[in-house]
């Protein structure tokens, strides 16, 4: 028989197991990001978010908080930890500065399509719109470049609005997200239901339907093809089909180049991966682009960094275009056959469609043209004769101690470039870079995040030193946390990208791109980091061993030479088939 | 749902590359900043917007704006698609002035003691077919619905006659050929029904509540 103290257990553990819970909004909040799988945030406390880092002291066994040193860096570390995880990476800031300073990481993931889950915190809801302490309207500031927003008011609507937070920046095209949260909604005590995650919301389809016609058409396309040549982009990485897309380009023989947002999709060693497209991309992806008779392209967006000149890009080829968004297909080149959807439901169904195909003679001319850029450029870049040191010819280097299995973080510049078109990468998620914004500073909070997204891999920021001393505070972040982070500065002195497009298209007229740095060396060790600087030849190998094996952080500057340019280069304003070798 | 058609469809009729009048049809959740959402998609583009309305539908919850612009098809089926791609969106069609029914209202207030002595007013209005509102002593206020040229018009023909004020509506149009959105909207509705909107009810509680 049950006595009453049995009744009243069972009736206690009930509530238990039911997971609805009494506290606050910042509790909830807490909650559903553990529902969602959340281990890592990246953040920075104030005035407005305060109830939420209240809370956050009781989490500090679930949640993994990582003080960074500004907001920008924060959202950065948070696009690096979604690249190299492919989990959706979570930052906290305050109202007003705080929220304001997310705004280049907000564009940044939003024309990088980089699954993003921001949280502001905001004045008490009483108090907007009246220019209270730190009140920024921060729903209508990041609006452009956000995939989605929404303040909440009233922490009642905490656990939806999360729910769908995660469901939109992970879904469909992947993006940025961000919810404000005013401090009374933070503060405010309700009895909430069980976290139930979204999957659908009726006015967002994140997937077009999957139309089976225009796979057949491009197909046809395909099979009667002599010429077929294939530009992917980020879309196989963030739809998660590298191995689709190995199985199409394998089965149907066509030659594949990336955008730099798609490499290491596939490994750099693939015998159909025929290199770099785009401005500085490689010489023969660029100039056949103009030969191809039917291009493929997937999740690629056709950016002008990739097409030059549109009105002479590939006007003899019937382009093929796989996207998930339909608002890319047609907007810069328009496309015989779209194909809507995720590459990772449309590739399979078009391999089976596709035939089994070698076309050697075709991907012989690739090799022509790539035979062309090792003499006149690459091999003078990767083993160069002079007392200069080369960028290609640090890249040769850590490809070689390496083998292609470290994650390479790049900022953004001529360093980028190089980084993109001599970095080995056997595995997808390697390559971390800020492609459609070009955000300078972008290149050492993004190694940071990366390092947690994947603890277990060697993490390379390779950075500029104009880029470098854009976010150099995020070194306070290594420090306290230890991210074991490399930075590798490549250092010439210049703003180097700049100076090159002065020297090439401004008649040398040097303008405000002599940057001075301070003794990097001298800045990491102030931050309890070990560093070196190489400046000859002769104890380069060395240093980077020393670097890459160095069981923490490291921090090494080496001096390159001051006016060596990126080569091949598309100038801006020409057609893909005018690409420069010198 | 298939967006392709309806993006699609109208190809061959358009003009593709000369500028003509379109109007923009979203179906769209009712929630607080999607207008901005949307006009961000125009001002990013350095597009004038001519006419926008914006309303709730038959359906609760859901809204259905009108936006009409002058541009190319191709640029007019670009923005159509970025509309489309916000996530609170359900649906966007474009269309010529050849493919919708529209009107426009206008009001227009006169001076009463102008209309009462001069029969040629009251036979101006019933040739524009307009109808009075309000009657009062020292005004009245006539409206009449119709295509720009109509109501601009009767705009001409009143200035003689003490035109006090005039005020317009933007456009609202109904799309010829469509096979009814309306039941499409209903299936969602049953599917899932709207959510109530929460707008800020602490806004006008200020003085009571304590902050630092």
């Amino acid at each position: 028989m049950e006595t009453a103290q049995d009744t009243l257990q069972q009736t206690e553990a009930k509530a238990e197991t039911s997971k609805t819970f009494k506290g606050t909004g910042s509790q909830v909040l807490l909650n559903g990001l553990i529902e969602e799988g959340v281990t890592t945030i990246f953040g920075y406390p104030g005035g407005a978010i305060m109830p939420i880092y209240d809370a956050l002291y009781d989490y500090a066994d679930k949640l993994e908080h990582i003080l960074v040193r500004h907001e920008q860096g924060g959202i950065h570390a948070a696009q690096g930890f979604a690249r190299a995880s492919g989990k959706v990476g979570v930052c906290f800031a305050t109202s007003g500065p705080g929220a304001t300073n997310l705004v280049t990481g907000l564009a940044d993931a939003q024309i990088d399509s980089t699954p993003l889950v921001c949280i502001t915190g905001q004045v008490f809801a009483h108090l907007l719109g009246t220019d209270a302490f730190q009140e920024t309207d921060v729903i209508n500031i990041t609006t452009p470049v956000t995939k989605w927003n929404y303040q909440v008011t009233d922490a009642k609507e905490i656990p939806e609005v999360l729910a769908k937070a995660f469901y939109i920046a992970k879904s469909g095209r992947p993006g940025p997200v961000l919810i404000d949260i005013t401090k009374n909604a933070q503060l405010q005590v309700e009895e909430f239901p069980e976290y139930v995650k979204c999957n659908h919301i009726r006015s967002y389809r994140p997937k077009p339907k999957v139309r089976v016609e225009f796979i057949e058409q491009a197909a046809q396309l395909i099979n009667a093809a002599q010429k077929p040549f294939i530009l992917f982009g980020q879309g196989v990485i963030l739809g998660q089909a590298e191995a689709e897309f190995k199985a199409f380009i394998e089965k149907s023989g066509i030659p594949a180049a990336w955008t730099i947002m798609g490499d290491g999709a596939i490994p750099t060693d693939h015998p159909l991966n025929v290199g770099m497209l785009g401005m500085h991309g490689n010489y023969g992806p660029n100039v056949l682009t103009n030969e191809a008779d039917v291009i493929i392209a997937i999740g690629m967006r056709f950016d002008d960094r990739v097409t030059g000149r549109l009105d002479k890009y590939a006007k003899q080829a019937k382009i093929v275009h796989l996207d998930i968004d339909p608002a890319e297909i047609d907007k810069n080149v328009k496309a015989d056959v779209g194909v809507w959807g995720d590459c990772k439901e449309t590739l399979p169904l078009l391999t089976d469609l596709v035939n089994e195909k070698k076309h050697d003679d075709w991907l012989a001319k690739f090799k022509d043209y790539n035979q062309q850029e090792i003499d006149q450029v690459i091999t003078p870049e990767l083993y160069p004769e002079g007392d200069e040191m080369t960028m290609g010819e640090v890249l040769r280097n850590i490809n070689e101690i390496c083998g292609g299995d470290a994650v390479i973080v790049t900022d953004v510049g001529q360093h980028q470039m190089v980084a993109c078109r001599y970095a080995k990468f056997n595995n997808t998620r390697s390559n971390i870079t800020s492609g459609g914004l070009g955000t300078m500073g972008f290149g050492l909070p993004a190694a940071i995040g990366a390092k947690y997204g994947v603890p277990n891999k060697t993490v390379i920021a390779i950075i500029g030193d104009g880029g470098f001393q854009m976010t150099p505070q995020e070194l306070g972040t290594i420090m306290q946390f230890g991210a074991a982070v490399k930075i590798l500065i490549l250092n010439n002195r210049f703003l180097g990208m700049v100076r090159q497009w002065q020297q090439l298209f401004h008649d040398k007229r040097y303008s405000f791109v002599n940057i001075t740095s301070p003794d990097f060396v001298a800045l990491a060790k102030s931050y309890y980091i070990e560093a070196s600087k190489v400046d000859e030849r002769a104890n380069l190998r060395n240093a980077l061993e020393t670097m890459i094996n160095h069981e923490g952080s490291y921090l090494l500057e080496v001096m390159v030479g001051r006016e060596n340019n990126v080569f091949p280069m598309v100038p801006q304003g020409m057609s893909v088939s005018e690409i420069r070798l010198k | 749902m298939n967006t392709e058609n309806t993006l699609e469809h109208k190809k061959d009729k358009a003009d593709i590359d000369g500028k003509q009048e379109y109007t923009i049809t979203v179906y769209a959740e009712n929630r607080i900043g999607l207008l901005n959402r949307i006009a961000i998609i125009f001002s990013k583009r350095k597009i004038n917007i001519e006419s926008l309305n914006t309303s709730p539908s038959e359906i609760d919850g859901i809204h259905r704006f009108n936006i009409v612009i002058t541009e190319s098809y191709d640029v007019v089926r670009k923005l159509a698609r970025q509309i489309e791609k916000q996530v609170e969106v359900l649906k966007v069609y474009f269309n010529t002035n050849e493919e919708i029914i529209w009107q426009e209202l206008a009001l227009y207030k006169v001076s009463t003691d102008e209309i009462a002595e001069k029969v040629t007013v009251e036979r101006l209005l019933r040739q524009y077919g307009a109808s009075a509102v309000v009657i009062r002593k020292d005004y009245t206020v006539f409206a009449v619905t119709g295509h720009r040229e109509e109501t601009d018009a009767l705009v001409k023909a009143l200035e003689p006659f003490e035109l006090i004020e005039f005020v317009r509506s933007a456009r609202i149009a109904i799309i010829k050929d469509s096979a009814g959105f309306h039941e499409k909207l209903k299936e969602f509705e049953a599917f899932e029904p709207g959510e109530e909107l929460i707008e800020n009810e602490f806004l006008d509680k200020g003085e009571k509540i304590f902050t630092m």
